[in-house]
């Protein structure tokens, strides 16, 4: 049964990391910091090339986690497959004992590092979800053949974005995705709590019943930041934090010593994860660090989450 | 209406090649309204491979390119000058249409076919179909989720807009925010809630055709 399942249902704090495969083919970085949050989160989502940048796929480096005993929570995209393509990865991972997965539409190709890709999207989130909870219930594939042996089972999840105008279409969607099979939902990254709180208000006026992780981006500069609240969707880091990390970058080269940014940002990350437990908020949280996945079990502790 | 684009002038002398004598058929409806089958288009392409020393047999315009029965009437004259070659302007459909007229003929395409479109005002088309097979308009308050959409979400919007953008052209309004408004503009929000069944593309296999006496089987 899915760890993260396992977790989420029983009330318990649910934790996941995110990490991406290499644009190559030695996985030794990936899993050194995999073998560092192992124990310490639920589960660990691996990116289906994220913002269209061509990676080794997920299925690969989930095959790899699971393999050494982490627990991989396959990202299912719908940019690059069909709904032929999708169901035979998933059943392919099935195989390997994976049992959680994510899915989302993807990124269009145009806005990542092979801009010639042919966009597929013959699923989007909703669809992916609803064509294997169908499997699910039917023991069929997606043209209505049998499976042979019976359908595996996945903890399916999907994201939203809290931070989004009209508002309305996020939630509606999100509707949309737990009624079509999503029991978790993974949250984009979020840095006000105010703003998350309102999102969750409305989440529950709108009747959705599901366990939502609060997406958590430890910043690592005031740059970081910035650029992420130019060229990320759905992302808007509040301007005191910028200016925070700003004057910790200028207090660090005064001293000479480096590094204080991202000190920082893992003491602001740890700080709003604890609160988001303390004041039980949501059901969990998920930590996409951007490469500095190491930096996980610290900020974890800081928290003091434990799984 | 099909909107189509001039070819690179070098490339279409490329295709005519060392062909001396040539004949031109323009189309009266689409390309004539793009602009890029029209007469004075003839007129233009005339000179273009006059200058380059072939020499122009024969010009004509087709009311439709894609009406074969006038298409044939409109062609037995260009055949009868024995051109080395035909150019037809307008759409790809009509290219073949001609080329099917033009028995023993080299026939090239003076035009780019780019979508099925608008003209939003003077000299600006914008992409307006798919021809997904299965129309959506009645669900989405009249705004193509297929076409305005540029991951043809049927479901509602992705993350990847900004500020209303798409986030594959910024140029773009979000599809989605703008069903979202039309359909409360018409009163109809609920649409919105539906989720669509996922159009399968069994019946899409091309090529297609369609007759008043019925489907082939």
């Amino acid at each position: 049964m899915s760890i993260l399942k396992e977790a989420l249902e029983s009330g318990k704090f649910g934790v996941t990391a995110e990490m991406a495969p290499p644009k190559g083919y030695d996985f030794s970085e990936q899993m050194e910091a995999a073998a560092l949050l192992n124990g310490k989160v639920h589960g660990v989502n691996v990116t289906d090339m994220q913002s269209a940048s061509l990676k080794a796929s997920s299925l690969g480096l989930c095959i790899k986690l699971k393999e050494a005993g982490i627990e991989p929570i396959l990202q299912m995209t719908g940019r690059d497959r069909n709904r032929m393509a999708i169901m035979g990865d998933i059943l392919s991972a099935a195989a390997f004992g994976i049992d959680t997965m994510l899915a989302l539409t993807g990124d269009h190709p145009v806005v990542g590092d092979c801009g010639e890709s042919k966009p597929v999207y013959d699923l989007d989130s909703v669809g992916i979800l609803k064509m294997l909870t169908k499997m699910e219930e039917t023991n069929c594939d997606c043209g209505g053949n049998e499976i042979a042996g019976g359908a595996p089972k996945f903890y399916k999840g999907a994201s939203v974005t809290p931070v989004y105008d009209p508002i309305e279409l996020q939630i509606n969607k999100l509707r949309q995705k737990v009624e079509n099979g999503a029991m978790y939902i993974q949250t984009q990254g979020i840095f006000d709590l105010d703003v998350f709180k309102r999102f969750l208000e409305k989440v529950d006026a709108a009747g959705i019943k599901t366990h939502i992780m609060a997406g958590i981006i430890p910043l690592k500069a005031a740059g970081m930041a910035r650029y992420m609240n130019e060229n990320v969707p759905g992302i808007a880091v509040p301007q005191d934090m910028i200016d925070k990390l700003a004057a910790a970058a200028a207090e660090g080269k005064e001293k000479g010593v480096k590094g204080l940014p991202m000190q920082l940002g893992i003491e602001m990350a740890a700080e709003m994860i604890a609160r988001i437990q303390d004041e039980k908020l949501c059901d969990g949280v998920h930590i996409m660090a951007i490469g500095a996945e190491k930096n996980v079990p610290t900020i974890l502790e800081k928290a003091g989450v434990k799984i | 209406m099909i909107i189509t684009r001039k070819k690179p002038i070098e490339e279409l002398m490329g295709l005519v090649g060392n062909a001396k004598t040539v004949a031109i058929i323009g189309c009266g409806s689409c390309a004539t309204a793009c602009h890029t089958g029209g007469q004075p288009e003839i007129d233009e392409l005339t000179k273009t491979l006059e200058a380059a020393g072939k020499q122009v047999v024969a010009t004509t315009i087709a009311d439709y390119c894609c009406m074969n029965l006038g298409v044939k009437g409109k062609m037995k004259p260009l055949v009868a000058a024995k051109p080395d070659c035909v150019i037809c302007m307008s759409c790809g459909d009509g290219v073949q249409c001609v080329a099917k007229n033009a028995p023993g003929i080299p026939t090239y395409p003076a035009n780019n076919t780019m979508f099925l479109g608008e003209a939003a005002r003077f000299g600006v088309w914008e992409e307006a179909c798919h021809f997904c097979g299965d129309c959506v308009l009645g669900q989405t308050g009249g705004i193509c989720p297929i076409t305005q959409c540029a991951k043809s979400l049927v479901n509602g919007p992705c993350g990847g807009q900004k500020n209303g953008k798409c986030e594959v052209d910024c140029n773009n309004d979000c599809a989605w925010i703008k069903i979202y408004k039309r359909l409360q503009e018409i009163g109809q929000p609920e649409k919105l809630a539906e989720t669509r069944e996922d159009k399968g593309y069994k019946n899409f296999t091309y090529p297609r055709t369609i007759s008043l006496k019925g489907d082939k089987k």
